[in-house]
């Protein structure tokens, strides 16, 4: 069980979706189309924006994530096309 | 006449200071070529009348989401004198991408920061000369709520009226460049807000640890949702039958002695036809108005996002998202005003597609007839079973209506929502939401219910030398050229002529087998027992489960809608899945010797 938990954190998320909840990464790049990028620049999330995944809905469900000063939910198939970087 | 338009993003209190703004006096105007609702008013400033539109929120003005290309449109067609653009204060560092775009369009601006009392206690302090500076245009921070530095917004709003008195478009290039302005936009935050690094834990973060936990966040869901019902309907139910005593009342004591003179068939067209009709209109009205107090509540406060959260994982697998969860669930009650409420759904195929599934939800007019027929029929043991599998059935045409009919009402909406902070919501501003959706179903709706009520009321009281309702109206003939149909379905004339009363009204298909039977209420009971064996009775059952639920329901998905082919399909779908469900019931039961 232990090996699972260390072996899990040591994982350097690449998407958004693999970002574990309490943690923060920077996003690279959204790699969404241009009208849902358009949208989610609106709600703060563009290369560049750091942002903390709060909290994760059960059952797969959407992400909870803080970019900026705006708290949004999207779901885990969007958050995976969001490339991010670890902190620094 | 002068205009304004206010502008902005989602979640700003935009029309909190619309409603500050104009009063309860606001309408949903026509605009050419837009087909959404802005709701407008006119409102006297320094001598002069002035328009006001509340234009949808959007995150940016070069999108094509349904509610940009509303705003684009709008701002196209329609010249204004001042546009506002109220912004949320604590979230200047991506909200003021919208005022570098609004400044492009060369129109008179007015930039409004609002919840300046919520970005005051996160620590946030902004450059309002400075913003002004960068921006060309007055900036004015205020809390739209509690009315905070509303004067000074009003006398702000009056001067730039006085210094812009000719109507302008928008620079019609503008909406074609679709610069990039992300570095304008992180010079102009870093120059002009200051915030803490980190943000202080506040009140919202600790109750989310509770309303958002995974154990306890979904039965807190439901606990939530079953004080809505109890709230809306526990008051709701009572008020509506004082309605309909008051009216019975008013007309035995006061229109029928009115009508003494009249000739029989008159008196009964403005007494059953045009009376009832009326108060079928004015009964809906206690119900609606608290749901749409009850709906502000939740949506005000932030709930209706978190519920989003939580039930989004079961409900993106139907095509359908938690506010169709909470609306399906509302339906219960009635149908009526849980159609009204998906318009919290801004994706139209998913408002849609919700408008269908909503009408199999048994509500409490349905259930007054299933409790009679199943207790006159059922033995006592049979008869809470036959009402169990009534309501197990209705989740389950509900989930098949959504399986079905999702490929023809996509919706290609992203959930990608705010989750706002925590808020109290404003008791004055719930009850202009309540009063408007009232009105807009009487005005909407109204009609239509009227028509229909005297249609049904000339089928089953033509020829009027007949005795109404019998089998010699046109009703009865109906019924009879439709024998074929219905008699597979182990259902006889005079039954069917009850479900076409029961178009109207569900609650009135008892009150409607008493006249055709001509017998009491009392009486009703051992004739039913009398006439109809289990497996007709559950099949009138069944019919009476999924098909139309009633005018009313068919009449504001039309409103809501504004689309005829959605209303034909939710009046043909499940007329011919009730008719499949009891021939299939009715034949399986006869085969095997029921």
């Amino acid at each position: 069980m232990r090996i699972v938990i260390v072996l899990a954190c040591s994982i350097v998320p690449k998407t958004l979706s693999e970002v574990l909840p309490g943690t923060a990464a920077t996003i690279v790049a959204l790699h969404v189309g241009q009208e849902y990028g358009r949208r989610m620049a609106g709600l703060g999330l563009r290369p560049g924006v750091s942002v903390r995944v709060i909290r994760i809905s059960p059952l797969r469900g959407p992400l909870q994530v803080r970019a900026g000063h705006t708290d949004l939910i999207l779901r885990r198939s969007d958050a995976a096309r969001i490339e991010v970087r670890a902190v620094a | 006449m002068k205009r304004i338009a206010l502008l902005g993003m989602p979640n700003t209190g935009k029309s909190t200071f619309f409603n500050r703004l104009t009063g309860a006096g606001a309408r949903v105007g026509n605009w050419p070529g837009i087909t959404v609702d802005l709701l407008s008013a006119k409102i006297l400033v320094a001598g002069g009348m002035v328009e006001v539109v509340d234009l949808p929120g959007v995150y940016n003005l070069h999108g094509f989401s349904e509610d940009e290309q509303v705003v684009r449109r709008f701002l196209e067609t329609q010249p204004v004198n001042l546009l506002v653009l109220v912004l949320n204060a604590s979230q200047l560092d991506r909200q003021l991408a919208l005022a570098l775009q609004a400044r492009q369009l060369g129109v008179p601006l007015l930039v409004l920061l609002n919840m300046a009392d919520e970005s005051r206690n996160l620590g946030i302090r902004i450059d309002v000369k400075g913003l002004e500076r960068t921006l060309a245009c007055p900036v004015r921070l205020m809390a739209a709520k509690f009315g905070t530095q509303f004067s000074e917004v009003k006398q702000t709003l009056q001067d730039a009226l006085r210094d812009h008195p000719e109507l302008t478009r928008v620079d019609p290039q503008a909406f074609q460049q679709d610069h990039r302005i992300e570095e304008a936009l992180d010079r102009l935050v870093s120059e002009s807000v200051h915030a803490p690094v980190q943000l202080p834990a506040s009140l919202t973060d600790r109750l989310d640890r509770i309303m958002l936990h995974p154990w306890l966040g979904i039965p807190l869901f439901f606990a939530v949702l079953f004080l809505l019902f109890q709230a809306v309907y526990g008051l709701g139910t009572p008020l509506q039958d004082g309605m309909e005593w008051l009216l019975a009342h008013l007309k035995s004591a006061w229109l029928d002695p009115l009508l003494l003179h009249l000739p029989v068939w008159l008196r009964s067209f403005i007494g059953e036809g045009l009376y009832d009709g009326l108060g079928t209109v004015l009964t809906f009205m206690p119900v609606i108005a608290l749901f749409f107090l009850a709906m502000a509540i939740v949506e005000d406060s932030g709930y209706l996002a978190r519920i989003a959260f939580l039930a989004d994982a079961l409900m993106s697998r139907l095509g359908l998202d938690g506010r169709a969860f909470v609306m399906q669930l509302m339906g219960f009650g009635c149908n009526v005003p849980a159609i009204m409420g998906t318009r919290i759904m801004r994706s139209r195929g998913l408002r849609a597609l919700t408008m269908l599934v909503i009408p199999f939800s048994l509500c409490s007019a349905r259930l007054q007839v299933f409790l009679f027929i199943t207790t006159a029929v059922f033995s006592p043991t049979l008869a809470p079973l036959a009402l169990l599998a009534l309501y197990a059935l209705s989740i389950l045409f509900a989930l098949l209506t959504a399986f079905v009919w999702r490929g023809r009402y996509p919706s290609h909406e992203p959930l990608l929502l705010e989750l706002p902070p925590y808020r109290l919501p404003t008791l004055r501003f719930l009850g202009f939401e309540s009063w408007r959706a009232t009105r807009q179903f009487i005005q909407g709706a109204g009609g239509y219910i009227v028509a229909g009520v005297v249609l049904v009321w000339f089928l089953t009281h033509y020829p009027f030398d007949v005795v109404p309702a019998s089998p010699d109206t046109l009703a009865g003939r109906l019924a009879d050229f439709l024998a074929p149909v219905f008699s597979p379905i182990g259902l006889d004339n005079l039954m069917a002529i009850a479900l076409l009363f029961g178009f109207v009204a569900k609650e009135i298909v008892i009150g409607a087998l008493a006249v055709i039977y001509s017998a009491s209420p009392e009486q009703l009971s051992a004739i039913l027992a009398d006439r109809l064996d289990g497996v007709q009775a559950m099949s009138f059952l069944l019919f009476t489960l999924i098909y139309t639920p009633c005018l009313s329901t068919i009449a504001v998905i039309r409103q809501e809608s504004k689309d005829w082919r959605l209303t034909l399909l939710a009046v043909a779908w499940p007329l011919a899945l009730a008719w499949t469900v009891s021939f299939l019931f009715v034949q399986a039961a006869r085969a095997l010797g029921y």
